[in-house]
């Protein structure tokens, strides 16, 4: 009873967040939207007996995916978005009214065939949400998580490379001319002095961010 | 005890959600943002169904795929800021590089 | 010396060679040396030839080489020299020889003298071919050959287009005949498996009586275009057109005799077929006294004188067809001697009156021509029958052999027509030479004698018509001739009939003479007593005389009923030919333009279409494509969309 009720609280501020950060105009608002809907799915997870996933969870999710966003948008301060009707607006929702009616449709048709497992509600309450990850993760699962530690160096190279200072990519002015079909204006000749300037900001900002991620993790 | 198919309907919901925020939304940052609530409802289905299947290894991936979806973030943010930088645009619909 | 025989034809062969081929350039008025000392030269072999058979050498063949060798059918090019053949000799180069001499004088002032010796020689030729070849076959080729060189000197003056239809005539009416002849060499061959004489004589016994008339018959028609009978006489009289040597040598004396010749060389055979002879005899009685009739009334000299040929062949004839025939080669030996020299004579006037050939613009000649005159009068009598000249002998042998063997009606017919020919001999000489001169005056003053490369042959063969008759035919039936050719019949084919006493035969003999001299003395009454007495029966007997000097419309007839379908069906067959032939060939062009078109269209749809299409449906196909290449990724992730929603549907249904 509890859980259910718990459930349907949980559902609600999902969803309801989540249409929010979709629909509303204002960015920062959609973010923060976004942020009470990965508290509570966090909720969900410890519905789930899932407590370090939840912690994970918040400690990522919303404590750092969606402060870099929040940084990106103060870095852009965007206008507010305004909704015109573009070509793929009147296609967007009719294919989410699609998939919402299919949703409806599979829910009472599914059945599921599958082997449960041995991992128990009680046993894993017994050694500890994070042990029995754990157990399973540095065991079974090493290559992928070496993989995935691979992956996160990657990204931060990546990062650095991309938004980093505007003279690590060398540009030659032959190659603007030749990029493109002459229709955007896409290279501004900047003086070196501005770039410089340009470059120092931005470098700062991407260090701070990378800095926050490795923390995080 | 709440159903899994509770679970999965709100996963599916959610997806559905992230989706339309996809094909909706103008700006890039929001994509973006749409994106992590379609992975957000991929994670809540591999724990529902870790629960119910008694089975650890649906946690282990949602592990990893919160691993994955702070490397795309800090990856597709930074590609935004190069972006931004060649055209002083955030509008996908005016990120036209590629056209012909 | 009979070895030498095969060089007989050889002279007049190269004479005509080398008439024809240097005559031209570098002979041209000296052409009849060349042709003269040819036929000369066979004359001369032709007499020691003649000269050995006559004291008994046997009959020979002499081969030349082999012809033609096709498994059971051999020819050879070979020479059979007998009695009839040697007189046939005589005749041929004789004649042929004073026609040439004469032919010097005659055809001196014209352009193609090298020309006209040239075909006389060639015509010696083929004439020795035709009466020394010992096959049916080298008979044939002669045959033609001879028809070849009548048409070549009929129409010799081929500017007159009257000389060259004449040609044309003589040689198309000679061809049927010759249909007929070469129907009768192949029943030969049929039935003997061989066509030389020596081959198919001695084995006649072979053909059944039916299939003997068949031959015969075959045969008798060749005669009959060749020698000018009724129904294929009619070329004869426009065959006048020719110079007159010609008409002289092979209208008179030689082409024309060939066909007695053919039949005579064929008695065996036509001693099986009862039937035939009949058919000849009567078919010579008609001819006989049809072209008498016509001859009564013509006015040209030589017109006269071709239907007087006509009608004494038929004479031939009749002797054969009623088993005389050494009667009709004696009447024939004879009739080359007068017939020639009144040809030749009448040539003669006509030299003299400057080309004047019709006699009512003749007359009162008699002084001014004499030697003319005096031969042409023994030919005259010789021909009317009246002895004791040649033509009287041979003539009533013929009666004499009608009457015994019982064809009281054909002597009967031959009786009268020997009446007409004596009247209307006399009635020529009458009005060529008597009477009243009506000649044109412009032409008066140039008549003058003939040169004597003309009259000497004139004055031979006069004196041939004056002895050759007693010489050899006397007494009748039993003659030297007789006695010389009787080797040639076939057993059992001698004259038939019942031998006659001498009181009836002495009886015959005088009725001729009596009718002969009946016909001179009723010329002498129309043209010299009474000359208008001609004009008169001419008009009392209006439908007769009018029928008559339309020669019975025979002409008109054969134009109507068979010259003109003929041109009519080969101009239908003209115009059907031009249409299937057209009609062909412009259907096969239209066909294939057509069918061209079509390819063409159907190329270019395909052909286009195929390359269009390919291109076009690439091209829409890429510009269709070319739209999801939007570079925008939003419109990616649509497409993405789209495609989970189609999976998800196709999952769940």
């Amino acid at each position: 009873m509890t859980a259910q009720l718990l459930f349907l609280y949980f559902a609600a501020m999902i969803l309801g967040g989540a249409v929010v950060a979709v629909a509303s105009p204002s960015l920062i608002h959609s973010a923060l939207a976004l942020l009470v809907t990965f508290i509570h799915v966090a909720g969900i997870y410890v519905l789930l007996n899932a407590e370090f996933i939840a912690a994970v969870q918040i400690i990522i999710y919303a404590g750092a995916i969606l402060v870099l966003y929040l940084f990106v948008l103060m870095l852009f301060n965007p206008k507010q978005e305004r909704f015109y009707l573009h070509r793929q607006l009147p296609v967007g929702i009719f294919l989410g009214a699609v998939l919402l009616g299919l949703m409806f449709l599979a829910a009472f048709k599914t059945k599921i065939i599958a082997q449960t497992g041995t991992f128990t509600v009680d046993s894993v309450r017994a050694a500890g949400h994070t042990q029995a990850i754990g157990k399973v993760l540095y065991t079974d699962f090493i290559f992928p998580f070496e993989i995935a530690s691979f992956i996160l160096l990657v990204a931060m190279f990546g990062a650095i490379l991309l938004a980093g200072r505007r003279g690590a990519p060398k540009k030659k002015p032959e190659r603007s001319e030749t990029a493109g079909n002459g229709k955007a204006a896409h290279v501004e000749a900047l003086s070196s002095r501005e770039t410089m300037k340009e470059d120092a900001s931005l470098a700062v900002q991407a260090r701070r961010i990378v800095n926050e991620e490795q923390k995080a993790l | 005890m709440v159903p899994l198919e509770w679970y999965l309907l709100l996963a599916f919901a959610l997806f559905v959600i992230g989706v339309t925020g996809v094909l909706i939304r103008r700006n890039i940052i929001m994509v973006l943002l749409s994106i992590e609530l379609i992975l957000n409802s991929a994670n809540i289905t591999f724990v529902a169904y870790s629960y119910y299947l008694q089975s650890i290894r649906g946690q282990v991936v949602v592990f990893f795929v919160l691993t994955m979806a702070a490397a795309e973030v800090a990856l597709g943010l930074a590609l935004v800021i190069a972006l931004y930088r060649v055209r002083a645009v955030l509008n996908v619909d005016e990120m036209n590089l590629m056209r012909w | 010396m009979i070895q030498l025989a095969w060089l007989i034809p050889i002279f007049p062969a190269l004479g005509a060679l080398v008439n024809g081929l240097f005559g031209r350039t570098h002979i041209k008025d000296r052409a009849h040396l060349v042709a003269i000392g040819a036929v000369a030269a066979s004359f001369l072999i032709s007499c020691l030839v003649f000269i050995s058979m006559a004291t008994g050498t046997p009959a020979t063949t002499i081969t030349l080489y082999e012809w033609i060798a096709v498994a059971n059918f051999k020819v050879n090019v070979a020479f059979l020299i007998d009695p009839l053949t040697a007189i046939m000799l005589m005749v041929v180069t004789g004649v042929g020889l004073l026609v040439h001499i004469y032919s010097s004088g005659y055809m001196h002032h014209d352009e193609g003298y090298w020309r006209f010796f040239t075909y006389l020689n060639l015509f010696m030729f083929s004439m020795l071919i035709l009466i020394l070849g010992d096959s049916y076959l080298l008979m044939f080729v002669g045959w033609e050959g001879v028809g070849l060189c009548s048409y070549l000197l009929i129409g010799f003056w081929y500017q007159k287009p009257s000389a060259t239809r004449a040609g044309n005539k003589a040689f198309i009416v000679n061809r049927i005949g010759d249909a007929g002849f070469l129907l009768g060499i192949f029943t030969i061959f049929m039935t003997f498996g061989s066509v030389r004489y020596l081959d198919v004589f001695p084995k006649a016994g072979l053909a059944t009586e039916s299939v003997a008339t068949a031959i015969t018959l075959f045969l008798f028609i060749g005669a009959m275009g060749k020698s000018a009978q009724v129904p294929l006489y009619v070329w004869l009289p426009d065959a006048m057109e020719g110079p007159t040597p010609v008409s002289a040598l092979i209208h008179a004396a030689t082409m024309v005799t060939a066909g007695i010749y053919m039949v005579v060389r064929s008695n065996a055979l036509f001693a099986l077929a009862p039937f035939s002879l009949e058919v000849v005899a009567v078919v010579g009685a008609i001819t006989a006294i049809f072209a008498a009739s016509i001859g009564l009334v013509q006015t040209d000299i030589k017109r006269v004188l071709a239907y007087s040929t006509v009608s004494q062949l038929g004479y031939m004839f009749l002797a054969c067809g009623v088993g005389a025939y050494l009667s009709g080669v004696f009447h024939l030996f004879t009739h080359a001697f007068f017939k020639g020299l009144l040809f030749l004579g009448s040539g003669s006037v006509i030299h003299a009156l400057s080309g004047e050939q019709d006699m009512r613009k003749m007359g009162g000649l008699y002084d001014k021509i004499p030697i003319t005159y005096k031969t042409f009068l023994i030919g005259t009598i010789a021909i009317a029958g009246i002895p004791p000249l040649a033509g009287f002998w041979s003539k009533d042998e013929i009666l004499t052999s009608a009457f015994a063997g019982g064809h009281y009606l054909l002597w009967g017919v031959a009786v009268v027509t020997a009446f007409m020919t004596s009247f209307y001999m006399f009635r020529l000489l009458f009005l060529t030479f008597h009477g009243q001169s009506r000649v044109d005056h412009e032409v008066e003053h140039h008549i003058h004698e003939s040169p004597s490369s003309m009259t000497v042959p004139l004055m031979i063969l006069a004196g041939f018509s004056l002895l050759v008759g007693m010489l050899v035919g006397f007494p009748p039936e039993s003659g030297w001739i007789h006695h010389f050719l009787s080797p040639i019949l076939a057993k059992g084919g001698h004259e038939e009939g019942h031998p006659l006493s001498l009181g009836l035969e002495l009886g015959l003999m005088a009725l001729s003479t009596l009718v002969a001299v009946s016909g001179w003395a009723l010329a002498r009454q129309f043209y010299i007593k009474e000359p208008q007495l001609p004009k008169m029966i001419a008009e009392r007997a209006h439908g007769v005389y009018t029928t008559l000097v339309n020669k019975y419309w025979v002409d008109e007839i054969y134009q109507a009923v068979i010259v003109r379908p003929l041109l009519w069906f080969s101009n239908f067959l003209w115009t059907f030919d031009q249409w299937v032939l057209d009609g062909l060939v412009n259907a096969s062009g239209w066909i294939t333009l057509l069918e061209s078109r079509i390819s063409e269209i159907f190329d270019i749809y395909i052909v286009d279409g195929t390359v269009n299409g390919v291109s076009a449906t690439l091209d829409v196909g890429a510009r269709g494509l070319r739209r999801l290449q939007t570079g925008a990724v939003q419109n990616y992730v649509l497409a993405m969309v789209t495609g989970i929603v189609v999976l998800a549907v196709v999952f769940m249904f």
